[in-house]
């Protein structure tokens, strides 16, 4: 084999040559006793029902709920709604149902 | 060899560039050697040293002076003063050289004009690599080298970077003349692309379009049609995320579908049309590896459709009897443009028999109720494409574009009743509310469109249908295409 010989071909990257940022997850709370749970609603049938449930379950346990909703599920929940979520509460479940 | 890729400096005075393979060049010979010696002349030969004899030329060997100066002909005349290029002209004009040179009574034996010949560095087999050689530092991506026991296009499909397909290896002499095909910078921003909201540069989407199998003049139609498709109202990021089959459908009309020979006739959507099939084709490559919309990832597709590798397609506007979609839109004729529509795959209508209107809309109907599912109405948006002979039927019948939706959609009214669910024994449909709506239409204002493309013959329409639209799905995105 003539390797030596080959012509070294180049091509350019076709990615968007992101570098990924990990990030840690925050550690799961031992108790959500106390804590504000939010509850985002993507706006998929039938997934107040689940959140429903849930909410009782969580109230229940001694959690706080605040409930919201995403004004479609086809698109990423908007920023203000995401900031709102982080800044009023320690958890968060987001339903997905049909 | 030259030092330094730079551009090098041009010295003072006169340069002229001239090859030996070029009679016009030799013909200015004892031209040369009258401003030899008036002036500062500098010669720059591209091909042999030697050339012209009795003047000491500067070999060209690299083609660096040539390639930098955008030398086209030889011999070209330029003027420098301070480094700087005052004028030029090129081939052989007297009163050209004598303007440019300051020097009266040049070649007094040779006629007024004579044409120049091409310049080596825009000779086809010699371009690309000197494009590379001098102008690759303008691209920003990342290189990789191929091993030589490497085959490359296994190592791309390894890598994750085709849509299953082979693509095309992005060299650099195929990026570089990719981009020949617009007069946007490498570096400009063309979108931000969902779903992992990176802004992606014309150089990225001439590497997917190179990829993809284009040609350089397809590629304002590749950036046109990312752009519509990156914007909030088409919402690539859901179409992506759907369970439904739909993906970015291209619509393309106007003059520049033909300059670029793509297909509205004959299997205009089918394979076969190297622009057809490489355009939606460039696009989906996009999203794949610049914004990272991947099956089984963020593309959560039941189905999928054959349409996802890529679906584009142009109309025959010259013949259209009721214009384009894109003027549907508020394109004015005969500007090139595009519309992206969240599409799924194609339905044929057959209707071999309607040869007035009123006959032919109904039949049109009766197949666009059952898009998606025949009870559910509203929410979904269709482009119904006609060929020339079911169009005609229409034409002939003296219906324009509105009179032909308006005449099908007269037909597509449904009694809340019928599609409610449980009704007819199927339990999808309307919730019970809408039992007492006396008519319901299946399509909102505008979710009927119409397109023309097809062959000459056939009997038949498709329909394309579409997904969740307006704000809370997909909305079609009409854009001018930008060179």
């Amino acid at each position: 084999m003539a390797s030596t010989a080959a012509p070294i071909r180049t091509i350019l990257d076709p990615t968007g040559e992101r570098s990924v940022a990990e990030r840690q997850r925050l550690a799961r709370p031992a108790s959500l006793s106390g804590l504000t749970v939010g509850l985002l609603d993507i706006s998929k049938p039938r997934g107040d029902v689940f959140l429903n449930r849930i909410e009782e379950r969580l109230v229940a346990a001694g959690a706080d709920v605040k409930r919201y909703r995403k004004p479609t599920f086809t698109k990423p929940a908007p920023v203000d709604l995401r900031h709102q979520i982080s800044v009023e509460c320690q958890v968060v479940i987001e339903a997905l149902a049909d | 060899m030259a030092d330094t890729l730079d551009r090098p400096e041009l010295p003072d005075g006169i340069v002229v560039v001239v090859k030996e393979e070029c009679a016009t060049c030799h013909a200015v010979g004892s031209v040369l050697m009258q401003l030899d010696e008036a002036i500062t002349l500098t010669v720059y030969t591209q091909d042999d040293p030697n050339f012209p004899s009795g003047i000491a030329a500067v070999h060209d060997a690299d083609l660096a002076i040539s390639w930098h100066y955008d030398i086209e002909t030889v011999p070209t005349v330029i003027r420098v003063v301070d480094g700087v290029e005052i004028e030029r002209t090129i081939g052989w004009r007297r009163d050209e050289w004598e303007r440019v040179t300051g020097i009266a009574g040049l070649g007094p034996d040779l006629p007024a004009m004579r044409p120049g010949c091409g310049s080596m560095s825009v000779d086809p087999d010699l371009v690309d690599a000197l494009n590379v050689r001098f102008g690759a530092s303008i691209l920003a991506s990342r290189r990789i080298d191929v091993a030589a026991a490497e085959d490359e296009m296994e190592m791309m499909f390894a890598r994750g970077w085709t849509d299953g397909l082979p693509v095309v290896p992005p060299t650099e002499e195929r990026v570089m003349r990719m981009l020949t095909g617009t007069t946007r910078a490498p570096s400009d921003i063309v979108a931000t692309v969902p779903p992992d909201l990176v802004d992606v540069t014309v150089e990225k989407v001439a590497i997917a379009a190179v990829m993809a199998g284009c040609k350089p003049e397809y590629l304002p139609w590749v950036l046109t049609a990312v752009e519509a498709a990156c914007t909030n109202e088409f919402n690539m990021h859901g179409l992506l995320a759907t369970t439904m089959p739909v993906g970015p459908v291209i619509i393309c009309s106007g003059p520049g579908t033909r300059a670029i020979g793509m297909n509205s006739g004959g299997n205009a959507l089918g394979q076969g049309n190297r622009a057809n099939s490489t355009i939606g084709r460039a696009l989906q490559l996009v999203v794949r590896n610049v914004g990272g919309g991947r099956p089984g990832e963020v593309d959560r597709a039941t189905h999928g459709s054959p349409g996802k590798i890529g679906f584009c397609f142009a109309e025959n506007d010259a013949e259209s009897p009721y214009g384009t979609l894109a003027g549907e839109h508020g394109m004015e004729p005969g500007v090139d443009a595009l519309t992206v529509f969240a599409g799924e795959g194609t339905r044929c209508v057959v209707d071999q028999l309607s040869r007035d209107p009123e006959s032919l809309a109904r039949s049109l109907a009766a197949s666009l109720q059952a898009l998606h599912h025949p009870k559910l109405i509203l929410g979904f948006d269709a482009i119904l494409v006609m060929g020339p002979e079911h169009a005609r039927v229409f034409a002939e019948g003296g219906w324009d574009r509105e009179r032909i939706v308006a005449g099908i959609s007269a037909h597509l009214n449904r009694p809340g009743s019928e599609l409610v669910r449980g009704a007819d024994g199927m339990a999808e449909g309307l919730p019970a509310g809408f039992g007492d709506a006396p008519s319901l239409p299946k399509f909102r204002p505008g979710g009927l469109m119409l397109a023309y493309a097809g062959g000459g013959a056939g009997l038949f329409s498709e329909i394309i249908g579409g997904w969740a639209n307006g704000e809370i799905g997909s909305a079609p995105v009409t854009r001018a295409v930008t060179y």
